[in-house]
């Protein structure tokens, strides 16, 4: 069984980036097993219409189910529906580990009784075993994980970002599929409350993310911080745990050991200290920017550059200088 | 109407918790190189596993009476955290010996599951991930391996009358999820913050019943096949002072470290 099963996670009726990226992680493992890879997708009507993306990102098949009761998140009759397909026969199904996907891929693996591997940054094929890479202890180790195929099939969710969504010009064969029983008659029942504008970009996927801590003294100095990412164009905004604490911003915000772990191109830190807390979410990035006023905060061993200064001086001498270069490029 | 599911019935809660380093460490790799070095590494409950325990405690405080039961998978020392739980006010503790705790979500999913089949809990809870080993599975496949209604990551919880409301954190957003109960939940940070002990708590802690069985791990599938730092970063630099020091950021941003 050299195939691969994905799941193609949709949101509001929209393929999400991270259902991309699980395909061309497929299609690569695929590629190594000389086997195929197919997709489950399952939405409302009118959700056929994405299996051409998962095709040209890699997909050979994609299994599309159409029900009303896919139109939200539907823990239950997807676990009923992937589970199913995934019996017919397959090395690995992968799923991309959003905050959806984090709840819906060790479902899986219990009911097909097969092995997990969480949240991995790498994987590939060893000797006929799966090894995986994982960052562990708040991202200061990386564990590589050894997972030795037998004739069950494996599940592996994938960390956001970690894997590219790479191009592959393919055209997918659509096959319909009914659902598993009636995925309306389940126990768990989601309905989303609230999804920001739409356009806002999420801390997994912003090439910038600009952070802002108790520096700013005030919730509605954050304005500086959203000034500053909406000059970049491309970031995301976060915050440290004492400022989400203090319900200056949303919980989902907070970037640190027990918030959301990032890793984006650029990071810059705006009156934010440096707490171990905070550094365990961030110190993944590529590039760290740090502003504060104390020039022994913690933040400055980690940053590749800082400047040492009244946030509410450099911040907006910041923003007008970024977005001179935006107007220019 | 009941708080929960069985009315005149002892209300049961259970709680898995585990025992981890505390993070604020520069961690090294053991000889071996599939383990850290445990030298001089200090121990608590889980982050996760707190706000659980703390979450517990306040429904059967509000509720008047019940139990909480609270169980850890490992070698020995696991048992300091059962009595810390004990110690905030559970009821009693169940430690599941294992000499280690593998990598392997699904062999302790199906030792817990083992354990909390025949315990007649009207909720199971777990944090939403250890902070160590940080895969955040085992809570939601104990909950799929018992059959039961099963919500991952949970950062507001409300039960009343047999069912559950709860409130998941999504990339920008937020869903909420109704459900029946008996059920599995998984924590997430934002519900309570877990208390200190008292004096009180930690003596009484001493006298409470914690029974020790075996762990039935089974199959272990998943090893490690090796541990490691990531790079150290460069030391950066101070730019300067004051906005003064903006076009130097700049210019370093588009020309050295290529993000703009």
């Amino acid at each position: 069984m050299p195939n691969v099963l994905v799941y193609a996670e949709l949101r509001g009726g929209d393929l999400r980036k991270i259902a991309l990226e699980t395909v061309s992680a497929a299609r690569s493992l695929a590629d190594t097993l000389g086997g195929e890879v197919h997709a489950v997708l399952a939405g409302a009507t009118g959700s056929g219409a994405h299996a051409a993306a998962l095709g040209e990102h890699g997909a050979d098949v994609v299994f599309h189910t159409e029900h009303g009761a896919f139109a939200v998140y539907n823990p239950e009759a997807l676990t009923a529906l992937i589970a199913e397909r995934a019996r017919s026969g397959y090395a690995a199904v992968l799923i991309g580990g959003s905050a959806r996907g984090r709840d819906l891929a060790p479902r899986l693996a219990a009911r097909l009784g097969a092995a997990l591997l969480s949240d991995v940054t790498s994987l590939k094929l060893d000797g006929g075993a799966l090894v995986a890479t994982h960052p562990v202890y708040t991202g200061k180790v990386a564990v590589t994980l050894r997972l030795t195929r037998g004739d069950d099939v494996a599940v592996v969710s994938l960390r956001p970002a970690a894997f590219g969504a790479t191009p592959a010009s393919r055209s997918a064969r659509v096959e319909a599929v009914p659902p598993v029983g009636d995925p309306a008659d389940v126990r768990v029942a989601v309905s989303e409350i609230s999804s920001g504008d739409g356009r806002k970009l999420d801390l997994a996927e912003a090439p910038v993310i600009v952070s802002g801590g108790r520096g700013l003294k005030a919730p509605e100095n954050f304005k500086l911080v959203e000034d500053l990412a909406a000059a970049f164009g491309n970031a995301a905004v976060g915050a440290t745990r004492a400022v989400t604490d203090d319900g200056w911003r949303p919980h989902s915000d907070q970037i640190g050991q027990t918030g959301r772990q990032v890793s984006p191109e650029l990071y810059v830190a705006v009156g934010i200290s440096g707490a171990i807390q905070h550094l365990a979410g961030m110190r993944a990035s590529r590039c760290i920017v740090a502003i504060n006023k104390d020039a022994e905060a913690p933040i400055f061993k980690v940053a590749d550059y800082g400047i040492v200064g009244d946030v509410f001086e450099v911040v907006p001498a910041l923003t007008a200088a970024i977005r001179d270069v935006r107007s220019k490029s | 109407m009941n708080f929960f599911t069985r009315s005149k019935q002892l209300v049961k809660i259970a709680v898995c918790i585990k025992r981890v380093p505390e993070m604020d460490v520069k961690f090294r790799v053991a000889p071996s190189s599939k383990a850290i070095d445990e030298t001089g590494l200090k121990w608590d409950m889980s982050d996760f596993d707190g706000y659980a325990v703390e979450a517990a405690l306040q429904m059967i405080e509000k509720l008047g009476n019940g139990e909480v039961v609270v169980l850890s998978l490992g070698p020995d020392p696991v048992q300091e955290v059962l009595r810390k739980a004990l110690s905030m006010g559970a009821t009693r503790a169940i430690h599941l010996k294992s000499d280690q705790v593998p990598f392997d979500s699904a062999a302790i999913a199906s030792a817990l599951a083992a354990e909390l089949k025949a315990g007649g809990f009207d909720l199971i809870m777990f944090g939403k991930m250890a902070i160590d080993s940080a895969a955040g599975a085992v809570g939601v496949m104990v909950g799929e391996l018992l059959g039961l209604p099963t919500v991952h990551a949970c950062s507001r919880l409300e039960i009343a009358a047999g069912k559950g409301t709860a409130r998941r954190e999504l990339e920008g957003g937020a869903e909420q999820i109704t459900f029946p109960l008996p059920a599995v939940v998984t924590i997430d940070e934002g519900i309570a913050r877990p208390r200190y002990p008292s004096l009180k708590g930690i003596m009484a802690a001493k006298k409470k019943p914690l029974e020790t069985k075996p762990a039935q791990l089974g199959a272990v599938r998943v090893t490690v096949d090796g541990m490691a730092l990531p790079p150290e970063r460069a030391p950066g630099r101070i730019l300067g002072e004051g906005a003064a020091a903006v076009p130097e950021l700049v210019r370093l941003l588009q020309t050295e470290a290529k993000v703009l």
